[in-house]
């Protein structure tokens, strides 16, 4: 059966590339995407969220925030805003900046756009956040019971 | 033939200058590397980016779509903007003086005229040289951060496609030095607007688009000037680093046989002198004896 090729790429660096890969679900602006192989030809912009790839019946996580996302001859090429694979992100450095925009959110007498970068950081800090910790709760909990059968 | 002592504080002159020009040459190393590495890290995204614009040239291309799209308009060239894209500091061989020339060049070649150019300046360099030349200048950006974000950029960027937009100019070009190798660097030429898309690589594919076609360009475009304005920036500063580091190696080199040059020289000078003293003293004990 055909399988996907996936490139992830920030202005900064190719953050991820894999091939032979089953599924990916995707942050689309208009809700996640499932995009197995033989899918349409398709262009989305990507809102920040979770971006799951799943080979081999093992699933690894990402971090996307904001981008484009194309989609053909089962090929994915993802142009991210800003992207980092789960381990890479930095748990502390998460929670201290969604503290952070939270309370400046709470103050709210700032201007409207403080408020919407606050908006935005606390939202980033919270995708940064439920990825890590997803992948922490798969680490305790079932080991690496996951294994790729090759 | 100059007399010894003046040939030993010429020596110790050189020797002097070899010692900036070598730290010069590290410096522009250090940062020469850093640079290189932050523009081969962005061609990825830039090059992904065009191929994506390239899958959609057919649907970009399309003339009823174009009003839609004003970053795409074509129409004919009666102003033009020109980015010139220099450093700030000199002392790195033809870096500046190259670019500037193949702008200068490009400019001549328009049938617009120098007078109907507005001119961006990127660099001080670059700045200064259109002051004296007598081109007036839109807008200029020195002291750029050695390491750029796209941040930096956001200002020029927005020059360009509000002028763009507005109408006040009907083209854009960006003249920048293309990073090749360490040895390696050529000015070119780059157009901003109106975006030409590429050639379509691939067969016309039926996209379905999220949310719709309108707003996927709308977002598209305007980041693929930004990515292309950041990329030529990265490219030239890459580009004056290693320029200035071969310079400051081919004059550290330099410095080292005017060097070696002049030991012979003075070892020469001091040879004549003492055979000139022994001389005078022997010739004086003759007379003496007499």
């Amino acid at each position: 059966m055909a399988k996907l090729s996936v490139e992830i790429i920030t202005g900064e660096r190719v953050v991820y590339e894999e091939s032979d890969v089953d599924m990916v679900v995707a942050p689309g602006a208009d809700g996640a995407l499932g995009l197995l192989p033989s899918h349409a030809p398709l262009f989305t912009l990507l809102s920040l969220g979770e971006m799951r790839v799943i080979k081999s019946g093992e699933e690894q996580s990402l971090a996307v925030f904001g981008g484009f996302l194309e989609i053909a001859d089962d090929h994915i090429r993802i142009l991210a805003d800003a992207a980092e694979r789960a381990e890479e992100i930095d748990v502390d450095r998460a929670e201290v900046a969604r503290e952070r925009a939270v309370s400046r959110k709470s103050e709210g007498t700032s201007a409207t756009e403080d408020m919407m970068r606050a908006e935005l950081a606390m939202r980033r800090s919270m995708v940064r956040l439920k990825i890590s910790r997803r992948r922490q709760g798969r680490q305790g909990g079932g080991g690496s019971s996951a294994q790729s059968p090759n | 033939m100059p007399t010894p002592r003046e040939i030993r504080r010429r020596i110790s002159s050189i020797k002097n200058t070899s010692q900036i020009t070598r730290a010069m040459e590290m410096v522009a190393a250090s940062k020469m590397r850093r640079a290189q590495q932050a523009v081969t890290a962005s061609r990825p995204y830039s090059e992904r980016l065009r191929l994506m614009i390239g899958d959609l040239a057919a649907m970009a291309a399309g003339a009823e779509e174009q009003a839609e799209f004003p970053l795409l308009e074509r129409r004919e060239i009666k102003r033009s903007q020109v980015m010139l894209i220099t450093a700030d500091r000199g002392l790195a061989g033809a870096f500046n003086s190259n670019v500037i020339r193949h702008g200068l060049q490009f400019m001549r070649e328009r049938e617009e005229g120098f007078e109907n150019i507005d001119m961006v300046a990127i660099g001080r360099k670059g700045r200064d040289f259109m002051t004296r030349f007598g081109q007036p200048l839109v807008a200029d950006f020195t002291n750029m951060p050695d390491r750029l974000s796209i941040d930096d950029v956001r200002p020029m960027i927005q020059i360009a496609s509000e002028d763009f937009i507005a109408g006040k100019v009907d083209a854009v070009y960006a003249v920048y030095t293309q990073f090749i190798n360490t040895l390696r660097q050529e000015p070119r030429v780059l157009q901003i607007l109106p975006i030409e898309p590429p050639e379509d690589t691939g067969e016309a594919r039926d996209y379905i688009f999220e949310p719709d076609p309108t707003t996927v360009l709308n977002a598209l475009l305007p980041r693929y000037i930004e990515v292309q304005i950041y990329q030529t920036l990265l490219e030239s500063v890459a580009s004056e680093h290693s320029a200035r580091m071969v310079a400051m190696r081919n004059a550290t080199d330099n410095a080292k046989e005017i060097q070696d040059e002049l030991t012979m020289t003075y070892n020469k000078a001091r040879q004549a002198q003492i055979t000139a003293e022994v001389s005078e003293i022997a010739a004086g004990a003759v007379a003496q004896q007499r």
